[in-house]
């Protein structure tokens, strides 16, 4: 097996203006296709906030789980306080929603507050709520975490960053940021 | 009344199942995933049914992002979190499955989300977090040789495709964009940005012709692009004596969450989704539709394809119909449409 060594050509890659479209003669066509949506994310606030009507076994199962999650959550320590998330009001006993979806199914929505509105480790709390979750829940979960309105100055940048899959799951890969979130969601003998 | 046939479920990776692909016979798929590994699937020869033959690993530290064969088939190139690219090497072994990684492609800052080979197998292309796509050209000798680097995206770039017949590499982007590049005068450009979507462009996919892009997205949209050449009879500007992409079609309402991929079949010119609420489904160009507003018709919905997220999907290079997807729930799938 050999090493390439590569010489670092950069390229003037500097990007051209977009094609103007001010002359083109032909409409956009937008189709949308009313289908009702029972499996929403996080962009939907409107759903999760209307009531669902559920059957009284469904609910007290969607009641478990969110007791599950909470308790899950509450004893996650701040990554650089040496209080918990329940101490500091970041997680508090409205944060998690669940709905169900399918047979056996439950669509999970955590709604976090950062301690202080510029919080620069929003996304690392986002992180350790998931990590925790990934690791001690076995039932079929959607697992949405934002940031609660209006609770940070950067919010739509910090939602879309811990509920990119992929970002997520290379950050739990990365040696250094696993620590730090191992260090926050072990739990104390 | 069209439907999609699950023809069977294979089991053996441990973690999320990132990606699949096929070879350009069409008779080996390749998946890889969070546990590091990447398995090569085919057909039993007596029993007909699709086992595991191989499984390729000691490439990469960490999650293999994604996987694809060579046009000459020799080759398999795989994309990691490790910051890496390794091609593996089926000519140096005896064995009939049997890879060897015989070169690692380093020079990403940090996690490489996909890797994908031009048509005619002169170039390799990257794109990585670090923002960058990087071009790579393939020498004889099987030393690959970095011939650009292209910082034209402002975030995170999650998918390149090259176009099925020329040396042009398409790339979506965490920036909500889709950018374009060919060389032009030894120097690698960018050609076209596409905008219009919302958020993440998280893959996309040209037809057979190279004239029609699909791309899907976090904003849970499919769009459709169409070429528009210089001097077209539209009246479509273009600049530069550079084409247009423009925006011909969105779908929106259909996915409730983010689609991951979106497969265009070169045989039948079907589309397939890969989407976060465990679906699959596909759509086509209604051919009666006008090309300048193309209308895309959904054939099929198969609910809960798999247990989770359906991470990728896509169609057979020579067996009409026949479609491979990947998932979360440690699964690949083999699939049959029947129209």
């Amino acid at each position: 097996m050999f090493l390439t060594s590569f010489l670092k050509k950069i390229s003037s890659s500097e990007s051209k203006p977009p094609p103007e479209k001010v002359n083109s003669v032909i409409l956009e066509k937008v189709v949308t296709v009313s289908s009702p949506v029972n499996l929403p994310s996080w962009k939907d606030r409107s759903i999760w906030t209307s009531s669902c009507r559920q059957e009284p076994n469904v609910q007290n199962q969607c009641q478990e789980i969110k007791e599950i999650i909470t308790d899950l959550l509450r004893t996650i320590r701040d990554p650089e306080k040496p209080n918990t998330l329940e101490d500091l009001l970041v997680i508090t006993d409205e944060s998690v929603q669940v709905q169900p979806f399918e047979e056996n199914g439950y669509l999970v929505r955590i709604d976090f507050n950062p301690t202080v509105p510029h919080c620069s480790l929003a996304s690392l709390i986002g992180l350790c709520l998931r990590g925790k979750i990934q690791k001690n829940v076995v039932e079929r979960i959607k697992l949405d975490i934002v940031i609660a309105e209006g609770k940070h100055s950067t919010e739509e940048e910090i939602n879309k960053q811990i509920n990119d899959k992929e970002r997520v799951a290379a950050a739990l890969e990365n040696p250094n940021l696993k620590e730090m979130v191992d260090s926050c969601i072990r739990d104390e003998e | 009344m069209a439907r999609l046939d699950e023809l069977c479920k294979l089991p053996g990776h441990q973690g999320i199942v990132w990606n699949v692909g096929w070879n350009q016979e069409g008779n080996i798929l390749v998946s890889c995933g969070e546990d590091k590994t990447i398995r090569l699937w085919g057909r039993n020869v007596n029993s007909n049914d699709w086992v595991c033959r191989s499984i390729l690993s000691d490439g990469h530290q960490r999650t293999i992002r994604s996987v694809s064969f060579s046009p000459c088939n020799k080759l398999i190139s795989s994309a990691s979190f490790d910051g890496t690219c390794c091609i593996w090497d089926k000519s140096t072994s005896t064995e009939g499955n049997q890879y060897e990684c015989t070169a690692t492609l380093e020079g990403h800052e940090n996690e490489v989300k996909c890797v994908a080979w031009s048509a005619s197998g002169s170039f390799l292309a990257t794109c990585s977090r670090d923002k960058s796509v990087w071009i790579w050209e393939v020498g004889e000798d099987g030393e690959f040789e970095c011939a650009a680097v292209l910082s034209a995206h402002t975030q995170d770039v999650k998918k390149v495709v090259w176009h099925p017949h020329q040396d042009i590499v398409a790339s979506a982007s965490y920036d909500n964009t889709v950018k374009m590049f060919c060389e032009e005068d030894d120097d690698w450009i960018c050609f076209a940005t596409l905008k219009s979507h919302e958020s993440t462009v998280w893959s996309l996919a040209f037809d057979s012709t190279g004239k029609l892009l699909a791309t899907c997205s976090d904003d849970r949209t499919i769009k459709i692009w169409k070429e528009y050449l210089p001097g077209n009879e539209f009246g479509v500007a273009t600049s530069d004596n550079m084409p247009t992409w423009k925006c011909v079609c969105t779908l929106s309402g259909v996915h409730p969450r983010a689609i991951y991929d979106i497969s265009w079949c070169h045989q039948t010119g079907l589309l397939a989704t890969a989407s976060g609420d465990d679906a699959i489904r596909i759509f086509r160009i209604d051919p009666e539709s006008d090309p300048n507003a193309p209308f895309l018709e959904q054939l099929i919905t198969v609910p809960r394809a798999h247990e989770q997220d359906v991470n990728s999907v896509v169609w057979n290079p020579c067996i009409p119909g026949l479609l491979a997807s990947c998932s979360d729930d440690m699964h690949v799938k083999l699939w049959q449409f029947k129209g």
